[in-house]
């Protein structure tokens, strides 16, 4: 019997198991995809929220602070790209003034630090392609932007490293209370662990429902993003919101950590908890209220596009906590927006319930320092020359967008939890993530997968599953 | 540092055209560096035949093609880095290499010769709507996986846009034992040449949908299905017009762009609609003593093209470094002037006392275009006047001009060059 386990390897259930893993307890977290980062956590603004969004006192808003808080310090711990680049909420009417006032307002209710709103003459200042109608903004210095995709796959990589089992491929189908604890029934077979956290991002409820009365709703609320090229990273240097009010809720427009410009998201509540398909009026909402806020965007330097799920509970609160009337489930759902930046805080805040209840002893080998896959690009050519001459592949580019050398894709294939799938090796090195997008590197990465994994060709994926590259050799219908 | 007189970015066709000009002009020193395992760049996967009808005066495989030249490379004795990549090359020409045996390395060039060719546009640059599955690919990708390494990629295929790639991968899919369904292109005419539509498509009764474009892709895991819509003459889709398709893989063929992240980077003046550099009669770029050819200047459809251009670029660059610091500075620059249908010319400006005897100019036509002429008018005075039966923007135009005949025209400013009706 497991003492914990997790249901849902994203950002919300890494987090809980790297939290976990400082303790003395016998944990694993179930995924029913084939890698971490699967779901919400790998489509999203990749923004640390300031905090001044949420409502005053709620879980949300104080989270949000928190996590926004330890996001730095963990971006040393776990070597993943966290930047403090700042946001601002920009405010085109003078009637919407009151909404930016009440903002900044509730920003200073709920702990943030050095909010500050500014005039037209210093906005333009700070970032002069910002629409020539801004009549003011909201600067919050400390928010930031990070790597949605290493948080995650950091988190989870030292939380395996520090002892907790990671099942993959693994779908939980139903969940049973029996004496002590849980059943966990899957399409791997059945498991039994004294707790458990439903991390399960939009099928929480699924999961809740199973086990309580009280019924909740997780609703997939669809967000469509346009990416561009790098060479239109430098269009702003800050986040940039808009003011909800008179022109509806607006489109953000933000750097991202690796110099790309990221632009969105819709949000459009669906049925389908898989229905992350773009679709034409989505992107055409994208692209025509970027501008509004930011001028002159070089929308035709967009590289791809993309929808998330954010998991939208009714009340708009994260659920936190023992579910009422099943001892010893605790729920970790309605994480949607600003989930990303609170995912360090539900952490701690998740395993300090389980602490609590199952009185935890600390593990003193616990090691919080994880070292990530080596960027050859923060090196001098002197350091770099030298790497390769004690590791060959470094010399070898694999993705020539983004420079990623086979050296990269070996560590990624290697190290623990490591790639299995062409999305897999991407998340973690950026090899097929630019302005290609693939078309040059996936044949050369999947012969490197293939050899390292003893897989053959035919075997390998896009992301597990039945999404198989090729489909057979020549001619071998004929 | 190690210095050669000229280094060459990319052993494709131009970089292989282009180092046996500059060689046969009397350049000991040159170095061509290639990112693959082997030279001849793109034409090693294109095993179709039609290459090399110019130039070789018979049809030779893409393969075949490249190894005209590469033997040459080899008994000419230039020397070549594979695998290599150029990380970097600065204003001065200091040329950074990598490779898994040299390490990084860096290189002083007297001259540089851009040939770097071109990638191909992709779905996201695109913007289809839809899942983002397993099962679409770029025609390239899909034509490396077939032709390089025996894989399919797909057995019930929807190609989008009828670029030659993806014409061609349209025959070859089928005779890999792939059922083609259809090509749909979204302009009113074929970016492909004439030649393919026929030898690669009607021969096999694949039907060409022009003016229809793909506006969902269905599956989550591969490829499922796909909605093709007729688009209006703003190529937006026009509700009522979708059509299901089910297949297993979306081929894309729409576009080639220039991959100039090295020109980019040295600071290299650009051209908006080529997305190559600008250059001159000497294909010099705005940096002097380095030379852009091939796809990575503007996208060719014949190869046979692309060898004329870099045999130029490499004689020029050897004139270049031959001439070293007596090379005759000034004169007057001539600009040329496409409008009215031409789209761009190659090259963009021509100075009379540097231009060799003849020169070939090249454009392409911005829509199809039948019984019209092309024009040239030096300043006001119409001087060249060629009738063509058909014009389109599949198929490389160009003009010749003679540097006698500019001589005559002292003066000539501007010389533009235009499509006139009948």
């Amino acid at each position: 019997m497991f003492d914990v386990m997790i249901i849902g390897a994203g950002v919300s259930g890494s987090a809980v198991a790297r939290e976990l893993s400082r303790y003395k307890v016998n944990a694993c977290v179930l995924e029913k995809e084939e890698d971490v980062c699967c779901g919400t956590s790998k489509a999203n603004s990749a923004i640390v929220h300031a905090g001044y969004d949420a409502a005053e006192g709620s879980l949300m808003a104080k989270l949000n602070v928190q996590g926004n808080l330890m996001m730095e310090q963990l971006s040393k711990d776990l070597d993943f790209a966290f930047k403090k680049n700042g946001s601002l909420v920009i405010c085109r009417a003078e009637e919407d003034m009151p909404n930016l006032q009440a903002l900044y307002e509730r920003g200073l209710k709920n702990g943030v630090k050095e909010l500050k709103i500014l005039n037209t003459a210093e906005v333009k200042e700070m970032e002069p392609n910002i629409t020539d109608e801004v009549v003011a903004a909201l600067y919050a210095p400390t928010a930031g932007i990070v790597c949605p995709f290493n948080l995650n796959i950091a988190l989870a990589e030292n939380a395996n490293t520090n002892g907790v089992e990671f099942k993959f491929n693994t779908e939980v189908l139903d969940i049973k209370k029996i004496d002590g604890g849980w059943k966990i029934v899957t399409n791997q077979g059945d498991y039994e662990t004294r707790y458990v956290v439903n991390a399960a991002g939009v099928y929480a409820d699924k999961f809740h429902n199973m086990v309580s009365d009280e019924k909740i709703t997780i609703t997939p609320r669809r967000g469509d993003y346009c990416l561009l090229d790098k060479n239109a990273g430098g269009h702003v240097a800050k986040t940039i919101f808009a003011l909800p009010g008179k022109f509806g809720k607006g489109i953000l427009v933000a750097p991202t950590v690796h110099g790309n410009l990221i632009v969105g998201p819709t949000a459009i509540d669906i049925d389908e908890k898989e229905g992350t398909n773009t679709t034409a009026e989505g992107l055409n909402e994208v692209i025509s209220k970027a501008e509004q806020n930011v001028k002159d965007l070089p929308m035709r330097s967009v590289i791809t596009s993309f929808a998330g799920l954010r998991a939208h509970e009714s009340h708009h609160e994260f659920i936190i906590g023992e579910v009422e009337g099943a001892k010893g489930f605790i729920d970790c759902a309605g994480i949607e927006s600003p989930g990303l930046t609170s995912s360090p805080a539900i952490g701690v805040m998740v395993a300090g319930i389980l602490k609590e209840k199952m009185g935890l002893e600390e593990d003193p080998t616990f090691n919080g320092i994880r070292k990530g896959i080596l960027d050859p690009d923060t090196l001098t050519k002197e350091e770099r020359d030298a790497l390769i001459k004690e590791n060959p592949a470094y010399g070898n580019i694999i993705c020539r967008c983004e420079m990623v050398t086979e050296g990269e894709i070996l560590d990624a294939i290697k190290r623990p939890l490591g790639a299995r799938s062409l999305d897999g090796v991407k998340r973690r090195t950026r090899a097929g993530m630019g302005r290609c997008q693939s078309g040059f590197c996936s044949p050369r990465t999947m012969e490197i997968l293939a050899r390292e994994c003893n897989m053959s060709m035919e075997e390998i994926t896009k992301s597990g599953g039945d999404s198989k590259i090729v489909v057979g050799t020549n001619k071998d219908s004929i | 540092m190690k210095t050669y007189d000229i280094v060459i970015i990319g052993g494709g066709p131009a970089g292989l055209a282009a180092a046996v000009s500059a060689r046969k002009s009397g350049i000991e020193s040159i170095l061509i560096v290639e990112r693959d395992k082997e030279l001849g760049g793109i034409l090693n996967q294109c095993i179709h035949n039609g290459f090399g009808l110019h130039t070789f005066k018979e049809e030779l495989t893409g393969p075949e093609y490249a190894a005209r030249f590469i033997e040459q490379v080899k008994e000419l004795d230039i020397e070549y880095k594979l695998n290599t990549m150029v990380m970097d090359i600065s204003h001065e020409k200091v040329v950074t290499i990598m490779n898994r045996t040299d390490g990084m390395v860096e290189i002083q060039a007297k001259a540089v010769i851009l040939a770097m060719g071109c990638r191909e546009r992709s779905r996201g640059a695109l913007n289809i709507p839809g899942y983002r599955p397993a099962g679409i690919f770029s025609a390239g990708t899909a034509q490396r996986l077939v032709n390089m390494e025996g894989y399919l990629p797909g057995r019930k295929v929807v190609i989008l846009g009828s670029g030659d790639i993806g014409l061609i991968m349209a025959r070859r899919m089928t005779f890999e034992g792939a059922k083609v369904q259809v090509v749909a292109e979204l302009m009113p005419f074929s970016g492909g040449l004439k030649r393919n539509i026929v030898q690669c498509l009607d021969d096999y009764d694949i039907p060409l949908k022009l003016s229809h474009t793909v506006v969902d892709i269905r599956g989550k895991q591969r490829v499922e299905g796909v909605t093709i819509a007729e688009v209006d003459n703003h190529g937006k889709p026009i509700p009522g017009t979708e059509e299901d398709y089910d297949c297993d893989t979306l081929l894309l063929s729409c576009g080639l762009i220039p991959e100039n992240e090295l020109s980019n980077g040295m600071g290299v003046d650009m051209n908006r609609v080529t997305s190559g550099p600008n250059v001159n009669e000497s294909l010099e770029t705005s940096i002097d003593g380095v030379f852009a050819c091939g796809n990575v200047l503007h996208v060719h459809d014949l190869v046979d093209f692309v060898s004329e251009e870099a045999t130029t670029a490499g004689k020029n660059a050897a004139k270049y470094v031959k001439d070293g610091e007596g090379r005759a500075e000034g004169g007057r620059d001539i600009v040329l002037n496409p409008i009215e249908g031409v789209r761009y010319t190659v090259p963009g400006t021509i100075n009379v006392d540097r231009m060799d005897d003849n020169l070939t100019v090249r454009f392409r036509v911005g829509g199809v275009y039948k019984n019209v002429y092309v024009s040239a008018y030096f300043d006001d005075e119409r001087v060249i006047h060629k009738k063509r039966p058909v014009v389109a923007p599949g198929e490389m135009e160009d003009i010749k001009l003679t540097k006698a005949k500019l001589q005559e025209y002292p003066d000539l400013k501007t010389i533009t060059i235009k499509i006139e009706e009948a």
